[in-house]
């Protein structure tokens, strides 16, 4: 068997009295982009935010089920948090960079994970730059505010933020719906590139999106998965009529 | 009537309402200033008052009064700055949360002349700290800080959720995200909101009038030993400041010049807090842009 860098299992998330995601299970392979879809309201960034124990921070949500990253099942009440949010990166919606410089984006994490040294921590940001594309527009103004960067470019500096710390996965919650068509092209450009090296799920509204980054696809409907195939699968020959109706925009 | 005229109508008695309120404030504020302007000098903003003949100033109840502020201050922040990151950050929803959160509520809003009888009783007689200084602002950090809790923890409420996640996400511990990540962004808030409480402090005078006391020593200027009796820096010492001061002149004053001089305090006083409320204002705004790194 193929070893899984991610693997979830028997998820349920609950809000208070509300169940928002009722059971599942999903295995993320190595080096591969998984794209979860489905209508609004289906669960699909709720699961993403269980991943990396990120529902912790929402007072009343439980989340309950197993989630192995390195041979650790990560959602047990032992587990340092803190350390397994280092193997598991994350790009939000909307592009937020820290209101600190270019540089210092990147060089928190790091620095925090104990490099010091400023020959590495330079080190670190020009190549994390560099693989998110950002380097030749950045370079001669690492020390100003990250805030002065259009949308477009602050998420591309907030993925390579994420990366700067070694994570192993990287979890995107729609990290191109609040870009313009250009930033998006080049977001897209990017997860493809970084797939060589990490483990990639991507949440998207963006169907067309799904079937150009992704490897797989996962298709949520009412906080399950109705159906997980190779992306080609799904978008061409879909097994179950729910995700058939879906890609072919009869519902949500 | 058309929808049109009740448009009109209400629009008309809210800018009518609008403009009493500007009007009232302006003119108590001129009234003041103008009635107390005159008799400010440098004399008057440094010399100490006296008893029966003219020509008093309110150089120690002005010195007093800064004192006591920055007294209150250093016991507030820190306390408030950790029951707010407390109530914000760490405090779990439900019953206890707010139990704490009703009774900071009504404790700011207690009256402050209750407050000054609770100092009396238990600061300066059972505790046996006597009028001072110290007394006053204790009995003033009972008001102010619970402004410093609310201040602090809606400021950090208001850092965008995100920046927060973010933080967290890159593996930062919760202590290091509230620190690195949310104070720098919530603290043009806190600053501005700590200006703002200390104009009310600076003004506050019935919690004073039984704690910090009614009377000051003779204060030598010269003498900088915070632990000795005569130095102003000593926080064990009674101190009256410029509001109780206002207070006291008009209703026993003895001095010929007496309604002056409470005039002119009172002008002082007045702006003073002025001073606090514009300088909060543009110290906020600075704040918020050297943070954000915005240019």
């Amino acid at each position: 068997m193929e070893t899984q860098s991610l693997t979830a299992k028997n998820i349920h998330v609950h809000y208070g009295e509300k169940e928002a995601i009722k059971g599942v299970s999903l295995d993320f392979a190595p080096r591969e982009v998984t794209a979860l879809i489905g209508p609004s309201g289906c669960g699909k960034s709720t699961f993403l935010r269980s991943l990396n124990r990120m529902n912790d921070t929402i007072d009343n949500a439980r989340v309950t089920g197993e989630i192995w990253i390195d041979g650790e099942n990560i959602n047990e009440p032992g587990v340092d948090v803190v350390l397994l949010r280092q193997k598991i990166g994350m790009v939000w919606q909307r592009p937020n960079p820290f209101h600190k410089s270019i540089y210092e984006n990147i060089a928190f994490g790091p620095r925090y994970h104990g490099i010091k040294n400023k020959k590495q921590l330079d080190h670190i940001v020009e190549d994390c730059l560099r693989k998110a594309a950002l380097w030749d527009e950045t370079k001669d103004r690492l020390h100003n505010s990250a805030l002065a960067l259009s949308g477009g470019q602050q998420q591309r500096l907030c993925i390579a933020r994420s990366i700067a710390v070694k994570p192993k996965v990287i979890l995107m919650d729609e990290p191109a719906s609040a870009l313009d068509p250009v930033s998006t092209a080049k977001v897209e450009e990017l997860i493809s590139e970084l797939k060589q090296d990490y483990t990639i799920v991507i949440v998207t509204h963006n169907m067309h999106q799904a079937a150009r980054v992704s490897d797989k696809t996962a298709f949520f409907y009412m906080g399950k998965v109705v159906e997980y195939d190779r992306t080609e699968k799904i978008f061409t020959n879909p097994s179950e009529k729910a995700t058939d109706d879906y890609i072919s925009g009869r519902f949500g | 009537m058309s929808a049109k005229t009740a448009d009109r109508i209400a629009t008309g008695v809210i800018y009518a309402v609008s403009a009493l309120i500007v009007v009232i404030l302006a003119g108590l504020l001129g009234y003041i200033i103008f009635r107390g302007i005159g008799h400010i000098s440098w004399h008057f903003l440094t010399s100490a008052p006296q008893t029966i003949k003219a020509g008093g100033g309110i150089g120690p109840q002005l010195f007093n009064s800064l004192f006591l502020l920055v007294l209150t201050l250093i016991i507030t922040i820190p306390l408030g700055l950790g029951a707010g990151i407390y109530m914000s950050e760490y405090a779990k929803a439900g019953r206890l949360t707010d139990t704490i959160r009703l009774i900071v509520e009504v404790l700011s809003s207690f009256p402050s002349i209750v407050i000054g009888l609770f100092g009396l009783l238990v600061i300066v007689n059972l505790f046996g700290l006597g009028f001072s200084l110290f007394s006053g602002a204790l009995a003033l950090t009972v008001f102010n800080l619970p402004l410093m809790v609310r201040i602090t923890e809606q400021a950090l409420r208001g850092v965008p959720r995100e920046q927060k996640e973010a933080s967290l996400a890159l593996g930062l511990s919760r202590w290091k995200t509230i620190t690195s990540v949310m104070l720098p962004i919530a603290t043009p808030a806190i600053v501005t909101g700590t200006i703002l409480a200390a104009g009310r402090v600076f003004g506050e005078a019935a919690a004073l009038l039984f704690t910090a006391g009614m009377s000051s020593p003779r204060l030598d200027f010269t003498n900088w030993n915070p632990l000795d009796e005569r130095s102003p820096l000593n926080p064990f010492r009674p101190a009256e400041t410029l509001a109780v001061h206002i207070w006291k002149i008009n209703s026993e004053g003895l001095a010929p010049d007496a309604s002056q001089i409470a005039a002119g305090a009172s002008a002082v006083l007045i702006i003073m807090v002025l001073v606090f409320n514009f300088g909060a204002r543009w110290f906020g705004r600075y704040l918020h842009r050297k943070f954000t790194a915005t240019k």
